[in-house]
């Protein structure tokens, strides 16, 4: 037996998977296997790797060991890196970590969100309206890690709940949010990997040896030559939804008769762009984006067509999402109404105004640019993770 | 009525009248855009596999099917007929839903029948059956290069191709989906 801090655990036993333990450079002699119920699905039935953290320093218990089966242990080792590298990037640009609730009176209205009804209120589904409100308040560069819960969506990429990184410059504009968002990236990539390449694989892409790379600058593309050159559909952004659907049937994507504005622009989206996305070998920003999905982006000034917003794209995988924030109260409210309109139409749930949200622009907020990054598919993309399910410390089906 | 969240495999759903099998789905959901599960459904009543998004908030239709373990008792006439173990329930069915495979079912043989509104539409038989050799000319003593094969009656009835090493007496295994041979199996 060999003594651990207060823990007793078997003397190391090599047994199946020998080699593949000895080739794994975070895994290394004197490590330790303990005698472990036979986990489903789990490579070393009967047995689990636990050993003392070896990979580079981090802050906090660096000494646990656990008896838990080895992918897990990984995920969980991952998860706390990626964390602390992302704390310690806002903490040298001088961001001030906040803490707003997660339970709130009124959840975002974004028409193709359900929030979870808790309490007699309900789950964010993103932090951004009280950290807008910091923002009126004066602060000017915030940052927030916190859980966010968006009902019926369960997949490879999507989890009921989930971990959200969002930042906020007032003053700033998007350009400054994309320098922040490729330095992070890069930076938790290489923390994780030792490279930024990260190797792309998974459902429908059949290549083998292909990369991303995540190192900055990342390619920039609008929407538009996106939708023009993979697509062959010109959006324009002005076009009502009929028009739309032609362009769109014209290009041999096929659209129901009486789709709306953004059920058409995704379907060729979704069938046309999306996979070329995934195939580019380096990570892009798509950027300004039609009027119709604008949500809280302002419009671009002299374009009333397209909006001040980008999305972040890694191997194909959707990372991130950035306003250039919408600051003017009356066209806020007449976004929300709108938002609710259209729900109460397609009879999902009616979410009340943030009113405080509104007094808070209209007692002024500074220019302000925002972003809101999927934790998990970081951790997925810095871990090759086919499913968000190998990166949570439990999957909604563990629990 | 089921919605997009209890899309599974193994899921039976009815559409323009034909019972389909979920056999693959992912959950889709562009950032700013409607989510939907893309699906693939096998109809079960001519293996044709289609792909559909169903769109969350989308209803589907139960399918009235049922698949039950049954063996097989006697053929009478152009039908064949199966009896449920549990239950000791009979049915006939037609010997065409079953194709060339037919020649090869030996009694008390297990099989899958498929119900769709009570009534029997498709019958799965096992992957491989084994059967012995009752009547097969000799095969010439050095012709045993190549792939060179003879026919052989086996205890159904059957006639199948099989390598000249094959005696009377010997068990082979066959592939029911093809109708050929496999190999030769030790007799228990």
């Amino acid at each position: 037996m060999e003594s651990v801090g207060d823990r007793h655990l078997a003397t190391i036993r090599f047994e199946r998977g020998d080699a593949e333990v000895l080739a794994d450079p975070a895994w290394q002699p004197g490590d330790l296997i303990v005698e472990h119920e036979p986990v489903p699905g789990e490579g070393y039935p009967g047995y689990a790797l636990v050993r003392r953290y070896a990979g580079p320093p981090y802050p906090g218990p660096s000494t646990e060991v656990a008896r838990l089966p080895r992918p897990r242990l990984r995920a969980l080792q991952q998860r706390a890196k990626a964390l602390a590298v992302t704390r310690a990037y806002f903490a040298e640009q001088d961001f001030l970590e906040v803490e707003t609730p997660l339970l709130v009176r009124s959840p975002g209205l974004e028409i193709h969100l359900d929030a979870v009804p808790a309490g007699g209120g309900f789950l964010i589904t993103s932090p951004e309206y009280q950290m807008k409100r910091l923002l009126a308040g004066g602060l000017e560069r915030i940052f927030q890690i916190c859980k966010c819960f968006r009902g019926n969506e369960h997949g490879p990429h999507h989890s009921g709940e989930f971990t959200m990184i969002e930042w906020y410059r007032a003053g700033a504009s998007l350009d400054a949010i994309i320098a922040d968002t490729e330095q992070l990236v890069a930076r938790v990539v290489r923390e994780l990997t030792g490279t930024t390449q990260i190797p792309v694989s998974g459902e429908g892409r059949v290549w083998e040896t292909f990369t991303c790379d995540v190192a900055p600058p990342w390619l920039r593309m609008t929407v538009r030559e996106a939708m023009q050159r993979w697509a062959g559909v010109d959006v324009h952004g002005a076009e009502p939804a009929a028009e739309l659907v032609a362009k769109c049937r014209a290009a041999g994507i096929p659209v129901d008769d009486h789709a709306a504005w953004d059920d058409a622009f995704f379907a060729a989206f979704l069938a046309r762009v999306e996979p070329q996305i995934a195939q580019l070998d380096r990570a892009l920003i798509l950027h300004d984006w039609p009027a119709p999905l604008a949500a809280l982006a302002r419009r671009t000034p002299g374009d009333p067509h397209t909006a001040l917003r980008f999305e972040a794209y890694v191997g194909g995988l959707e990372l991130a999402n950035a306003f250039d924030e919408l600051v003017d109260p009356a066209e806020q409210r007449v976004r929300f109404e709108d938002d609710q309109r259209i729900r109460r139409e397609r009879g999902r749930a009616v979410y009340p105004i943030d009113d405080k949200l509104i007094a808070a622009l209209a007692e002024g907020l500074p220019p302000s640019a925002g972003i809101a990054l999927g934790f998990d598919r970081l951790v997925m993309l810095a871990t090759g993770a086919a499913s968000i399910d190998q990166v949570l410390t439990f999957s909604e089906s563990e629990l | 009525m089921y919605d997009t969240s209890d899309i599974r495999k193994g899921l039976k759903v009815l559409m323009d009248g034909n019972p389909y099998n979920v056999i693959e789905f992912q959950f889709v959901k562009p950032g700013k855009g409607a989510a939907f599960t893309r699906t693939k459904f096998k109809n079960l009543l001519t293996g044709a596999v289609v792909e559909r998004n169903i769109r969350s908030g989308e209803k589907l239709e139960p399918a009235n099917v049922d698949q039950r373990d049954m063996q097989f008792l006697y053929k009478e006439a152009g039908d064949l007929v199966f009896m449920d173990q549990t239950n000791y329930e009979q049915v006939t069915v037609s010997a065409d839903l079953i194709g060339d495979a037919v020649d090869l079912m030996k009694d008390n043989l297990p099989v899958t029948v498929l119900f769709f509104n009570e009534r029997p539409v498709d019958v799965s038989l096992p992957t491989f059956v084994f059967l012995e050799i009752t009547a097969s000319e000799p095969g010439v003593k050095g012709d045993t290069s190549g792939n060179v094969q003879k026919p052989a009656t086996v205890e159904t009835g059957a006639t199948v191709n099989v390598p000249l090493f094959i005696r009377v007496g010997d068990t082979i295994k066959i592939d029911t989906r093809t109708c050929e041979y496999v190999e030769r199996v030790n007799k228990q």
